[in-house]
């Protein structure tokens, strides 16, 4: 029996040192000698170089080097790849220009690194930079989304006309068509779905050393995935073999996608490091960190859904222009597409779903995979769109949600759109997050709230969402350049304590303590006896990161694996040691037992006797007791459920407040219920924040006129009410935990229902759409235009 | 210039520059990574530490205003070898995920708790709306400072008895 293994509310291992100031980032991390990077960013969004001139900082005392992308292009180096092949309809491959760390020619957004400076001090390399002169032709830029897709718009790139990298179908035209032929009504829908930041609160850094010695690199960085990034610079940008680059991530403040990608900084520094000789380290401040982090979503979005008056939904067609900014981010092509449009069908049971969906170049910092990926984007569309039917035919929202959701009973359910989903209770969700919020009692508080002269309303969104990235052949065959497993070694030491290590990435979801929970729950010993590591190529053989809520769903069925395997080995200890066939014996709360007798080997004497193997199974068993797996999972995993929001306006002012939250979320097996809750809430505060503050503003030009925290609004604590967080639990059905992901379901499912209430609130004053984020200017604008609209009939 | 800057009860004597802020004192001239960057213009909370027990953000500080001063920072809450209520409570309410914001946020919670030892959620909320938190939601925060209040006010009770 293990007191801290699954299902326990074990706190974290991990928090010490974070609670004594001893956390170690990569900014913390100082090598002997090192030198620093500064970069020369472009302040034009599209500019060619003409030249550059380095005289005056390379004449500077203690400035070792100054690079540009000619050095680049000299050295004969890669560029950062994209991880995903996306084809248009027509056959095509997806346009995928060139992005070199330093841009040799053209510069294609604000931030746009196009040289770098080498010196001794911080300080100094700031002030160098400021002294090379770049001498650029400004070119026209297409700085938005809305004016690249224009027919005159500037190019981005020569080789994508209209701006189109992608011009991306799925599902049965034909079959939505025949579907739109018998509906009633044809209900539609334009949303756009804000550009946002991610802004993890530690900026991206690195250091990188190179040993003239081995002839290697060794490179601490801000990273989700360590090993992909080693992969990425070995195979494409720098051809260093694995085996000469160590690539470690130590503790990482916070990611949310963004820290997923190889980024030109941590490369030329890695470069630079040979150059110079020294180590090169480099850290962003955070204006650096807004013009130069992949930034998230970005849609411009027209639909329609064909309905029957009872209101039966039978089809959607959708049709979307997504932003993908100036170069292709690893998952900037599967992020739009396969993580976006195989999710429209929502919940919901319809005949037929077809999307089109065309990625644009923007003269913008490139946009990737931001905490849901494609996933809210697309339950943001289908949540505006079933509370627009709901309006348009007079049906309560509730109940056309309960009409066309798929039953319990009704798993596994195929959809029209690629994925099958294994297991869900979407009304069980439903109902628990009606509950929670008091759904019944809303009228009488809308009440109150009008007899203190203010708007309250209550928006509903439920979501199913796809997570456990991949099976590695499925994503293959929908364009992914990489295996998407994961791996775990478990090493039992002579002692019977445990060190686990996993090619997942931890910064901030607690896997030292969950990964920990899973064994002990497995050997029957307490997390205490176990440390889990991750985060260095050279400790873990190999992995492929946190991000898709994977790290549970396929780094933790890994380590469930490995764990099997011990226990197996182990069996065949004790079946020696214990005169028994191996069949005989049982393993149960840490003891190996041989059935129906009183004979017991705790776990901790076979795993010393694998180590002093005296009396041992030679001839059938190697010493030693360490195993590993790689597990590749049979299906994705689909986290779904319900939230529900309730927001208060001003209609002096425009203010949203929201006054009260309800998720209920089921996402699978839970290991521990305590990280668990904080995980949804952190995702919650992330969605509200795009519903209602946070927006990447870019001008018609590229300048990027949210480049601070003056004019990004980030979400704070004063903003929120405490949440209410419920679960209503079914097991996936094709790992072996049973559990899905819950990182992302947050930021997924309660951006609708902010809209759906701010909505809900303003019907009195007749306004009927409003766009993210519902800021109080914007909210306030509607009010008086539909006031104005109002008076003039 | 020469500074003489008492923190966590040690007294450090250096010569700076005077552009120097007081978050690079911190972390480069006394080794003290537990005072973090999140921005550079004190919106974010990550660098914040107590001057003569009041909050502030030590990124738009120069050092040498710190000149006499006494500083506290996150590695000056533990003492002998025990972790402080407000650490502890951090821990126990899950109040912290990546660990970034979280000196910061544990600074003030205490400051906060030294004026006012039983807050209400709204005035914890006001009291860090200062600090940036990306990870947690705020809401395990906010239940973290409150129960150190209630353990504080306890353990002084049984201190009084």
């Amino acid at each position: 029996m293990s007191n801290t293994g699954i299902g326990k509310r074990v706190k974290r291992k991990e928090d010490r040192r974070f609670l004594t100031g001893k956390g170690r980032y990569t900014d913390d991390i100082n090598l002997p000698r090192q030198a620093f990077a500064h970069f020369v960013r472009s302040p034009h969004a599209c500019a060619k170089i003409n030249g550059i001139d380095a005289s005056e900082a390379l004449s500077q005392d203690g400035v070792l080097g100054v690079y540009t992308g000619a050095d680049w292009v000299a050295d004969q180096l890669g560029g950062l790849p994209c991880g995903w092949l996306v084809k248009s309809k027509n056959g095509a491959d997806q346009v995928e220009p060139p992005h070199l760390p330093l841009a040799p020619e053209v510069a294609r957004h604000v931030g746009d690194p196009v040289a770098v400076v080498i010196a001794r001090t911080k300080e100094l390399a700031k002030e160098a930079a400021s002294m090379v002169e770049v001498d650029y032709d400004d070119m026209p830029a297409s700085g938005t989304l809305a004016k690249a897709i224009t027919p005159d718009a500037p190019q981005v790139w020569p080789d994508a006309s209209g701006n189109v990298s992608f011009d991306w179908e799925v599902g049965d035209e034909a079959a939505q068509q025949a579907a739109f032929a018998e509906a009633d009504r044809i209900v539609e829908i334009e949303v756009t779905n804000n550009r946002v930041i991610p802004n993890a609160m530690e900026p991206r850094a690195a250091v990188a050393s190179y040993d003239p010695n081995a002839d290697s690199y060794t490179l601490y960085t801000t990273s989700q995935n360590p090993h992909l990034i080693r992969l990425l610079l070995s195979a494409f940008v720098m051809q260093i073999p694995e085996h000469k680059l160590q690539v470690i991530a130590p503790d990482v403040g916070g990611g949310f996608g963004s820290k997923i990608y190889p980024y030109s900084e941590e490369v030329v520094c890695t470069w630079t490091s040979k150059k110079v000789g020294v180590p090169v380290k480099w850290t962003a401040d955070r204006s650096e960190a807004f013009m130069s982090d992949a930034h998230g979503r970005g849609h411009i979005t027209k639909a329609q859904m064909a309905v029957k008056n009872d209101g039966t939904m039978l089809a959607f067609r959708v049709e979307t222009y997504a932003d993908l900014g100036a170069y292709l981010s690893t998952f900037a092509t599967a992020t739009p597409t396969y993580l976006y449009a195989p999710l429209l069908c929502g919940i919901y049971k319809m005949k037929a779903v077809y999307a089109n969906v065309k990625g644009i170049f923007t003269h913008t910092v490139p946009v990737d995979a931001y905490r849901g990926a494609g996933r809210p984007e697309a339950t943001y569309l289908v949540e505006r769109m079933v509370d627009k039917v709901a309006g348009e035919l007079g049906i309560d929202r509730i109940e056309l949600r309960r009409k066309n959701m798929i039953q319990k009973d009704e798993f596994p359910y195929q959809t029209p759109l690629i994925f099958q989903f294994d297991t869900g209770d979407f009304e069980a969700c439903l109902d628990t997050a009606l509950e929670a919020i008091d759904f019944a009692g809303f009228e009488a508080r809308r009440a109150e709230a009008a007899s203190r002269g203010m708007l309250r309303g209550i928006g509903v969104s439920t979501y199913v969402e796809a997570c456990g990235l991949a099976p590695s052949a499925a994503a293959g065959a929908l364009g992914a350049r990489a295996g998407l497993y994961e791996s775990a070694i478990i090493r039992v030491h002579p002692t019977g304590s445990v060190t686990v290590f996993t090619g997942t990435h931890s910064h901030g979801q607690g896997h030292e303590t969950a990964f920990a929970q899973i064994v002990a729950e497995k050997l029957g010993m307490e997390v205490d006896n176990i440390t889990v590591e991750h985060g260095d190529t050279e400790k873990i053989s190999f992995g492929m990161g946190s991000y898709g809520s994977r790290s549970l769903a396929v780094g933790g069925s890994a380590i469930s694996k490995a764990t099997d395997k011990v226990i197996e080995k182990g069996r065949k200890i004790a079946a020696h040691l214990l005169e028994a066939s191996a069949d005989d014996i049982d393993f149960e709360g840490g003891e190996y037992k041989v059935k129906g007798t009183d004979k017991v080997l705790p776990f901790g004497a076979v795993a010393f006797t694998a180590y002093v193997p005296h009396n041992y199974p030679h001839e059938e068993l190697e010493p030693g007791l360490e195993e590993s797996a790689f597990y590749d999972p049979a299906n994705f995993t689909f986290p779904g459920g319900c939230h529900i929001t309730e927001v208060e306006i001003d209609p002096e002012t425009g203010v949203v407040k929201v006054v009260d939250v309800a998720a209920a979320d089921d996402i699978g097996t839970v290991i521990n219920p305590m990280i668990v809750d904080g995980q949804v809430h952190g995702g919650l505060v992330q969605g509200i924040g795009q519903a209602l503050y946070e927006e990447a503003v870019y001008d018609d030009d590229g300048q990027l006129k949210s480049g601070t925290y003056m004019n990004y609004t980030m979400p704070r604590a004063a903003d929120f009410p405490m949440f209410k967080v419920g679960f209503h639990v079914t097991a996936c059905t094709h790992n072996p935990l049973g559990s899905k992901g819950v990182g992302e379901v947050g930021s997924i499912g309660v951006p609708p229902s902010v809209i759906n209430a701010v909505l809900d609130a303003l019907k009195p004053t007749g306004v009927t759409d409003i766009s993210m984020p519902a800021t109080a200017q914007k909210v306030w604008r509607a009010i008086q235009e539909a006031k104005a609209a109002q008076a003039a009939e | 210039m020469e500074v003489t800057i008492t923190v966590n009860g040690r007294t450090h004597t250096k010569s700076v520059e005077p552009r120097m802020l007081l978050v690079h004192f911190l972390r480069e001239e006394l080794g003290l990574t537990g005072t973090h960057i999140g921005c550079d213009s004190s919106h974010c909370g990550a660098c914040t530490v107590l001057v003569d027990g009041t909050p502030l953000k030590s990124c738009t500080y120069l050092a040498v205003m710190a000149n006499g001063r006494s500083v506290e920072t996150v590695e000056g809450l533990k003492q002998g070898g025990k972790l402080h209520v407000i650490q502890e409570e951090f821990k126990e309410q899950h109040g912290l995920q990546c660990g970034y914001c979280t000196p910061g946020m544990m600074l003030v919670g205490k400051a906060l708790l030294e004026e006012n030892p039983n807050p209400t959620d709204d005035e914890v909320r006001f009291a860090i709306s200062g600090n940036i938190c990306r990870c947690t939601g705020y809401m395990n925060i906010v239940k973290s400072i409150q129960a150190a209040g209630k353990r504080m006010q306890a353990e002084s009770a049984d201190a009084a008895e």
